[in-house]
């Protein structure tokens, strides 16, 4: 009996073969079988004969979302800067596609940086993701040599050892917490839909930080980000940083100095956060990517928390509402300049 | 060269007298945070507690001790009437030593390789002096270890000044340099004897070797050949150009300028670049010969591979194995080498 | 040991060099006479310009080791350092470091020879300094043919050397302007157009071309139809560029560092190069 990823690897397979081949697409985006347990590689597929490649797991940590608007511009006929669009329909890209991916998708179609009808969204509902480093501090130190996946359960060996661990005990806490593990667009239908999951408090990791003091939140903060190398892994890996030139870039004027000073190294974080304030789906690519293991999705977090209290928006959810920050209405909340004591939003 | 024995309670106290001769670091365990949090993310000041080392390097490797991130290169002020605004000056050559215990042998030989771009230059060597290697050497190689691909061995010694290894009862500590006798002039230790020297020996032989013939042929191979491989497109196009590769490597030692000026008081800094960011090569004209992601990833790799083993020798990397463990899309550098190998 | 300090110099005189303002030749003195005494530097050879608190960047020496008192460069504004530069005033104090890089040959390969000097736009700079420097030692060196354009008569650099230039029977000057303009009696063409009129002779020849790569690019073909090899002619490249002195890196292309191995190179060396420039 195949397991519940061989299924969706099988159809997935199939799915992608058939697009390239009656040419409904130019290029599925997926993933690839890693070289390391639980890695996977994220790939362009251009050729039918190829898609046996495809693979899907619970290590596809990635958002595939973030190499949509580049592989589309890779396949429109090659022109030169000033040469006008051309007509006619271009052609389309495939793309895997969780539910916050897709919400990615919606949030980047909102923003102009792809259009609908050059991408066939190919929807998988998640089943949560596995963090490597929850796997890799459950055997403190024991290094994995082989982890294999079923429907429930992780197999896990090592040089001297195999143990089962359950699944879900290993699954990201993002999307632990997530409530819409199906896709919002769905072009392919991969596998069965997932329902939405009742999640009584998905913003109970934020609200702890938010219970402390002051001086306690602060020292939160330093600690988390004192071992940030300025890499920028987190930067790339989100599908909504796409400016030509990000701020931390800029040198005229200079926003951030470049080195490990702790002000610049926090101001990054806050202001990467901030960017993604209304946008972000908190799909946990950021964190997932870190090599030094900082937990910045919390400040994103607490941001979707902050946007939902205020506007009532979760990003991607609600594809024909304008951004919520890059919106004016007359009747926006504004504690955040000046905080009416008492008020029902207080403390957003 | 002398060798000593130690058992693990003479080995937590000669790091802890190691304190009291200069700053010590160690690996930070966990997610500890740096009280250096200027210059060393995953190192952290010596605690006195028992060091206890994870098998493979550290999460991150040595070179932010001999390349801080960032370094003072000027000082300078540009306060309005004062009489030497404008003018740069060298600052005060650092002398404070600094002790590293719990390097592994590949971060020792990846100082020894970017000594070879950085011979000439003046921060480099100034930290090369003030600092001691205390390494120790691996009795288990990770999965993602290739030291012994790229030249190197777990139970090497070369660049360190005392390298510590695990014996069936307790370690050996080989004095490697007048460096590493001086820190521990005064510490009363045992002499290896004949059954601890000949279980060191028989370790070493055990281990794998350093063997670096199997991919020599790069270094012969035809530059355009390499330079124009079908695999570049595809690694190109799975990479996110991010920084994560060049920021964990040991042997990445690309820098930027900048001046920062606080209230009229500033500094020249360099800091740590990456040849993945578009930033790197672009002109001001707005011209950027390398603005394409896969013109990026290609160049890392070839530096690493070619540009450099032509100018130096010796590849520019060391098998720790971090960027492998550390890229977020699997960009396996071992995979691109043999690729490499067989691209016709 | 390398030393990346630079050597504080004085802004002597500023001069605005075109009619858009955007180019101005700095006139550089040093504040300290050992450190002039010192200097040494071969036309080709750039070297980085520091404004403390905005930074260095490389630039071109535009003037000869002939001429000892100080250094001239010649400055576009494009970026931060060099916007801060263009409002900086005579009198104030900067950084010059180097010099840096190869320089042409102007001992070895070009000595003896007849020297062919083809410059587009502002990339006349260290071509200025090469002829400055020939005519002083002229003995050395056999006929000189200066070829220069730019787009307009008043994009020219060095208006006033060119005109003294032109009157010297040693110097074959040919200077032209991309579009007829009033006033303008000279010769009216691209810079590969003239090139291909003059037709210097390859013979004991070396060129040293500097410009814009579309002009370096259409300048080859009319000299390779009389007979130029790729061996005789020099190129210089340009590239961001950090430490000047091949450590960081950031100037590669391929495996050739252009502030260390360059940025003069032959055109046979060039061609064997990726095209990362």
């Amino acid at each position: 009996m195949p397991t519940i990823n061989e299924q969706l690897t099988e159809e997935i397979r199939v799915q992608a073969r058939k697009l390239l081949a009656d040419k409904t697409v130019a290029a599925v985006i997926g993933y690839t079988a890693g070289s390391l347990p639980m890695t996977v590689k994220p790939a362009v597929i251009r050729a039918a004969d190829d898609c046996g490649r495809l693979v899907w797991n619970s290590f596809c940590v990635l958002n595939l979302a973030n190499y949509l608007p580049e592989v589309l511009k890779s396949v429109e006929p090659p022109r030169g800067p000033r040469d006008p669009k051309p007509t006619g329909p271009l052609p389309k890209v495939a793309v895997m596609a969780t539910g916050c991916w897709s919400r990615n998708i919606v949030v980047q179609i909102q923003e102009h940086q792809v259009e609908r009808e050059r991408v066939v969204v190919m929807a998988i509902g998640s089943r949560g993701m596995v963090s490597r480093r929850k796997v890799e501090a459950h055997f403190s130190g024991r290094e994995i040599l082989a982890v294999t996946e079923l429907d429930h359960e992780l197999v896990v060996k090592g040089a001297d050892f195999t143990e089962t661990v359950n699944r879900w005990s290993m699954v990201r806490d993002n999307c632990q917490t997530c409530t819409h593990p199906d896709p919002v667009l769905v072009d392919v239908r991969i596998g069965a839909p997932a329902a939405d999951r009742k999640n009584p408090n998905p913003f109970k990791q934020v609200e702890m930080i938010e219970a402390r003091s002051t001086d306690e939140r602060w020292a939160w903060f330093s600690a988390e980000f004192s071992s940030c190398i300025r890499c920028y892994a987190c930067r790339n890996a989100c599908p909504l940083c796409y400016c030509p030139t990000c701020f931390v870039d800029d040198a005229r004027p200079q926003w951030v100095g470049k080195s490990l000073d702790a002000t610049d190294t926090g101001l990054f974080h806050v202001l990467r956060a901030y960017h993604c304030a209304g946008r972000c789906t908190d799909c946990g690519a950021c964190e997932s990517v870190c090599p030094m293991g900082i937990n910045m999705r919390m400040l994103t977090k607490k941001l979707n928390k902050d946007v939902l209290n205020l506007y009532g928006i979760e990003a991607g959810m609600q594809p024909d509402t304008p951004l919520p920050l890059t919106t004016y209405k007359p009747d926006d909340p504004q504690q955040f300049i000046v905080n009416e004591p008492g008020s029902a939003k207080e403390g957003a | 060269m002398q060798v000593f024995k130690l058992s693990q309670a003479e080995l937590d106290s000669m790091i802890r007298h190691f304190g009291s001769l200069g700053m010590v670091y160690t690996p930070a365990a966990g997610k500890q945070p740096s009280a250096r949090t200027d210059c060393a993310p995953g190192w952290q000041p010596a605690d006195g507690a028992p060091l206890a080392l994870a098998t493979g390097p550290s999460a991150t490797s040595v070179k932010t001790f001999f390349f801080p991130q960032p370094e003072t290169m000027q000082t300078f002020s540009v306060k309005n009437n004062y009489p030497d605004r404008g003018l740069l000056r060298e600052p005060e050559t650092l002398t404070e030593k600094q002790i590293v215990v719990g390097l592994r042998p590949c971060d020792a030989r990846s100082v020894l390789l970017n000594n070879l771009p950085y011979r000439e230059d003046p921060y480099y060597q100034a930290n090369m002096a003030r600092t001691v290697l205390v390494g120790f050497t691996c009795d288990a190689m990770c999965s993602t270890c290739f030291c012994d691909r790229m030249g190197g061995s777990p139970m090497a010694t070369e660049g360190l000044d005392i390298a510590v290894s695990r014996l069936d009862h307790g370690f050996a500590a080989e004095i490697l340099t007048a460096r590493g006798e001086e820190l521990l002039a005064g510490l009363k230790l045992t002499p290896a004897g004949i059954s601890e020297l000949d279980e060191l020996a028989g370790r070493r032989q055990a281990a794998p070797q350093a063997d670096a013939a199997g991919l020599d042929a790069l270094k012969e191979r035809d530059l355009n050949r390499l330079y124009e491989a079908p695999l570049w497109q595809q690694l190109g196009e799975s990479c996110i150009n991010c920084g994560a590769c060049t920021f964990v490597c040991p042997t990445c030692y690309c820098f930027d300028v900048q001046d920062e000026v606080v209230r009229g008081t500033g500094r020249r800094i360099r800091y740590w670049d990456s040849c993945m960011f578009p930033l790197y090569s672009l002109h001001t004209s707005g011209h950027n010969p390398r603005g394409q992601k896969m013109q990026r990833t290609r160049n890392r790799f070839m530096h690493k591979l070619k540009y450099f083993p032509d100018r130096f020798g010796p590849f520019s990397c060391v098998g720790c194995g971090r960027c492998v463990k550390d890229c977020p899309v699997n960009i396996d550098i071992r995979e691109v080498m043999g690729d490499l190998l067989t691209v016709e | 040991m390398i030393s990346y300090l630079p050597y504080p110099v004085r802004i002597d005189d500023i001069v605005v060099e075109t009619e858009d303002g955007n180019l101005k030749t700095f006139k550089l003195v040093f504040e300290d006479e050992a450190q002039k005494l010192a200097w040494r530097h071969v036309p080709g050879q750039f070297a980085m310009l520091s404004v403390a608190g905005q930074g260095e960047i490389p630039i071109g020496i535009a003037s000869s080791p002939t001429e000892p008192d100080h250094l001239l460069f010649t400055v576009s504004r494009a970026g931060k350092v060099t916007t801060a530069l263009h409002q900086m005033h005579a009198g104030e104090r900067m950084g010059v470091r180097g010099p840096l890089g190869n320089g042409f040959p102007i001992t070895t390969d070009m000595k003896g020879k007849n020297i062919v000097i083809i410059a587009g736009g502002f990339a006349v700079t260290t071509l200025r300094a090469t002829l400055i420097y020939l005519l002083a030692h002229r003995q050395d060196y056999g006929t000189i043919t200066f070829i220069y354009g730019a787009r307009t008569p008043g994009m020219l650099l060095y208006r006033e050397e060119l005109k003294q230039w032109a009157e010297r029977s040693d110097v074959d000057l040919h200077v032209t302007i991309d579009r007829e303009a009033p006033g303008w009696d000279g010769l009216v063409g691209f810079v590969p157009t003239i090139a291909g009129q003059v037709a210097p002779s390859p013979d004991n020849s070396v060129a040293l071309i500097c410009g814009p790569p579309i002009m370096i690019k259409f300048t080859m073909p009319p000299l390779e139809k009389i007979g130029w090899t790729n061996d005789q002619v020099y190129l210089s490249l340009e590239n961001r560029m950090k430490c000047g002195q091949g450590v960081c890196c950031h100037c590669n292309v391929g495996p050739k560092l252009v502030c260390k191995d360059g940025p003069v190179f032959t055109r046979t060396q060039v061609n064997k190069l990726p095209v990362e420039y």
